[in-house]
This record gives structure tokens, C-alpha cells and sequence, in this order.
């Protein structure tokens, strides 16, 4: 109950201050549709919606990285956390508060993106449901690497960092270019990170190739486990002053 | 005993910050931590509200210690700190009931509670205002309020009044006057007149250790010195 107590403040907090939360969810309605029309004067298929939509909703997320990180490093910086510190509540009631409030705002962002893909020729299907599902968990990934940058940095630093996090998680996704179109070093470096593997495993949801979901997702999983637990184990050495 | 401090130490790699602290606070009293800055005042409160681990000793708040079980410890205090700790897009009413929320109080408590802080810290009128549009002074009475609301048997008042008008100190002078006796409270402050006024007994730090302890009046007779300040300035050189 503690941690939903704190999500609850966590979700009042994000959603009065609209400004950044329509920024996460204009410029990837304004790009697909700018790689839409950009699709039409290509001769391969990189930016056709079905390929482009699941690239852009994953770069929206990074969004939810400078959300989250933002909120845990301004929390930081301030002395509510330190207040808040000294309450009965766990390091996992905050991680816990702090993620859930952004799976909505992650969920947001799919559902526009979605409907703005349709417009554009994104047919719908029962796939469209299961990529839902498949994207929100990847979600979970980017708001971990949110809360593990707010637990290390000010909400000004993470600022800074969110500009190199949004081009190297883009750059090694594959939503751009195709990777195989580079490959060598560049494409098994993308391959070990999580980014390309989110990617590809949205793709494949929405073009119903399930089985091929699985083993991009389990990569996707054991970041985004490991990385909540770093982020946990981060911000209990934090609320010991260590 | 409210608070039971024994040779309570906090060293950091080049440093003592606090250095074998003991002392006793009783239920109820209302006690002054002075020093200047540096003197290892706020490393103490840290230390007994379980923010920082000491590097040896311990202190027993209500009976539970510090080291071995400080989440009964957490149960039973709170703190304001220096900073005015509110969360700025909430109101006033959202910033009670969320913190006594955190405490373990349901909805209905948390309202009601809420409600009656409201009313006792004079600020029903803007229940509705968000936190970051309240003057300094309203923020410090929310604040106080928020370390209230737990209804802790221990409170950290760090720096309280600091940066704040004449009108709006005194006015949480009365506040704070009027919770002495029912709480144990321990005041953090530079200011020499706000202790006079409000503690019942002084403890001075200095270098992270305890230089003096006992009332206004202990004092004076103790050091032969006419004033708070005369002995605050002879035992901090």
C-alpha cells in the first residue's frame, strides 16, 4: 500500500507538469509520420509503416527514461527524499512507485502512436494487441534505466545524459537503418545491448511471426531485470548514506 | 526516556564527524542541538533518524535501536528538514494525506488526519493550493505539519525557521510552543533568541563532540557567562 501511496503522489507529479509529457508524445506522432512520407520516395522497405511503427514507439520510450529519471534525480536533489527516507517505506516501495505511475504514460504513448500508424495505412489486426502487450514490457526496460540515472544523478544531469541515451539507444536499434546494412563490429555491439533486440521483437509481434518474439524478448527481460536490481540496490546504499 | 544516546560515532574515511556522543532526552522534552556548521549536528539527527548508520555506538528511540531495528525506529519518528521538503506540484491537502499514507494511515484516516492539520496550522484556506505557490513561511508550517501527521513520538526539527520574516518565526514559535510536552522535539537552529524561547534544555557541539549540556540557566551558572551567546561563542572557539 506504501508504495501504491507513493505512486499515486508519483502520477500527480508527472502529469501536472504536461509540457515534457506532450513533448514524449508529439515528436514520435510527428516522425512517423515525417518517415511515412519519406517512405514514398524509397526504393527499400526500412520505413514502411509496418517496419517504422514499432522502431518509433520504441524511441518514444526514451521519453519515459527522462521522465523517470528526472522525477527520482529532482526527488534526489531536493530534501523530500530525504524526508521521505526516513518514512517506513522499503527501496522497493519507491522503485515500485516510481515505475507504475509510467507504464500509463508508456501505454499512452503506444495507443497514439498506434492509431497514428493506422491513419497512415497500418491495418489493424489482433496483432496490433499482442504488440501492445510485447511493447509494454518493454517499457519496463527504459523506466529502469530511468530510475538507475535519477538514482546517480541530479535531475539537471540526467537532463545532459538523456541527450547521449535518446542518440546511442536510436543509433543501435535499428529503426533508423538496417544493421545488417553495416554489420561487423557496429551490428554485434547493437546485438548485445537491448535496443535492437526491443525492437525486432516488436516487429515480429506485429507481423505475427509469435515465435520469433522469443528470444529478442527474453533479452529485452533479463536487461530490464537487471537493471531494476541495480536500480534498487543503487537507492538502498543511497538511503543508507553510503 | 524518549532517546538514549551511548558513544555514538560517525568517521568518514579523513574525518570524525561525530565523535562518542552520549547523552539522554526525556519524553515530552523539547531539546536544542547547537553548533556551527560542520559541528556534526545534522550528522546526529541523520544518525538517529536512520539515515545514516554510525560507525559504532548506538541510540534507542522510544526503546528501539538505531543499528539493530530501524524500522520500528521509523515507526515512531519524523523529521522536517532544513530545506522545505513539500512536494511542489501537490496541494496542501495532497502533500498531508500523501505522507500519511506512507505511514500506514487508510484513506479515511489520512483525510480526517489531514483535515485537523490543517486547521491547527491555519492553512484550510488554501487546502487546495499547490505546495510551490505557498510564501516560505506557509511552506515551513506545511512542512511541520507533514512531520506531524504520523503522529510521531519523535520529531527533527532541522533549522525551522530559517530564512523566514519575524512575523511568519513567530508565528511558528506559537506552533511549535504549543506541541511542547506532548512530543519529544529536537531543534536544529542558529538562532540563539528561538532557543531561549522554545527549549528546555541546550545541548552545544562542536568538532563532532558535546561541549555542554543542561539547561539556559545550567549553563550560564556553568560557565560564568551572562548570556547564550557569550556561551556559545567561549565553548565553540
Amino acid at each position: 500500500m506504501k508504495s501504491i501511496a507513493f505512486a499515486s503522489r508519483n502520477r500527480k507529479e508527472i502529469l501536472r507538469d504536461p509540457l515534457t509529457l506532450l513533448f514524449g508524445m508529439g515528436l514520435p506522432v510527428v516522425m512517423l509520420s515525417l518517415f511515412s512520407l519519406m517512405q514514398k520516395n524509397m526504393p527499400v522497405t526500412l520505413f514502411q509503416i509496418e517496419n517504422i511503427t514499432p522502431g518509433i514507439i520504441v524511441f518514444s520510450f526514451s521519453f519515459i527514461t527522462l521522465f523517470s529519471g528526472m522525477l527520482v534525480g529532482k526527488d534526489r536533489s531536493s530534501s523530500f527524499l530525504m524526508r521521505i527516507f526516513a518514512s517506513p517505506m522499503s527501496a522497493s516501495d519507491y522503485m515500485i512507485g516510481y515505475a507504475l505511475p509510467l507504464l500509463p504514460v508508456a501505454a499512452l504513448q503506444i495507443v497514439v502512436c498506434l492509431i497514428t500508424a493506422s491513419f497512415l495505412g497500418l491495418s489493424m489486426s489482433i496483432h496490433i494487441l499482442v504488440t501492445t502487450i510485447v511493447l509494454l514490457m518493454m517499457a519496463m526496460l527504459y523506466i529502469g534505466f530511468g530510475l538507475l540515472l535519477g538514482t546517480y544523478f541530479t535531475d539537471k544531469q540526467v537532463g545532459g545524459i538523456f541527450a547521449i541515451f535518446v542518440n546511442l539507444s536510436a543509433w543501435l536499434s535499428g529503426t533508423w537503418f538496417a544493421l545488417d546494412m553495416i554489420g561487423g563490429a557496429f551490428q554485434s555491439i547493437a546485438y548485445v545491448l537491448p535496443f535492437a533486440h526491443a525492437v525486432d521483437a516488436a516487429r515480429y509481434a506485429l507481423a505475427g511471426e509469435y515465435s520469433k518474439v522469443v528470444v529478442p524478448f527474453i533479452w529485452v527481460a533479463g536487461y530490464a531485470v537487471f537493471i531494476f536490481a541495480i536500480a534498487v540496490m543503487s537507492f538502498k546504499k543511497k538511503m543508507r548514506g553510503q | 526516556m524518549s532517546i538514549v544516546v551511548k558513544n555514538l560515532t560517525k568517521t568518514y574515511t579523513e574525518s570524525k564527524a561525530v565523535g562518542h556522543l552520549s547523552l539522554t532526552i526525556e519524553q515530552g522534552e523539547f531539546f536544542a542541538l547547537l553548533g556551527q556548521n560542520g559541528a556534526g549536528k545534522t550528522t546526529t539527527i541523520k544518525m538517529l533518524s536512520c539515515l545514516l548508520p554510525p560507525t559504532s555506538g548506538d541510540a534507542w528511540m522510544v526503546g528501539d535501536s538505531i543499528v539493530t531495528n530501524p524500522a520500528a525506529v521509523k515507526q515512531n519518528i519524523n523529521l522536517s528538514p532544513q530545506e522545505t521538503a513539500v512536494a511542489p506540484n501537490l496541494s496542501v491537502k495532497e502533500n498531508l494525506e500523501f505522507i500519511a499514507s506512507i505511514y500506514g494511515y487508510n484513506q479515511r484516516e489520512a483525510k480526517h488526519k489531514s483535515e485537523e492539520l490543517m486547521d491547527r496550522f491555519g492553512l484550510t484556506e488554501r487546502a487546495r493550493s499547490k505546495a510551490k505557490t505557498l510564501s516560505g513561511g506557509l511552506q515551513r508550517r506545511l512542512s511541520i505539519a507533514m512531520a506531524l501527521i504520523s503522529e510521531p513520538k519523535i520529531i527533527f526539527l532541522d533549522e525551522p525557521t530559517i530564512g523566514l520574516d519575524i512575523r511568519a518565526r513567530r508565528d511558528l514559535w506559537e506552533i511549535l510552543l504549543a506541541l511542547k510536552g506532548k512530543i519529544t522535539i529536537i531543534l536544529t537552529t542558529h538562532y540563539l533568541e528561538e532557543v531561549e524561547a522554545l527549549a528546555d534544555r541546550v545541548g552545544i557541539m562542536h568538532g563532532g563532540t558535546l561541549h555542554a549540556l543542561g539547561t539556559v540557566e545550567e549553563l550560564k551558572v556553568n560557565t560564568g557567562k551572562s548570556s547564550l551567546e557569550e556561551i556559545f561563542l567561549a565553548l565553540t572557539e
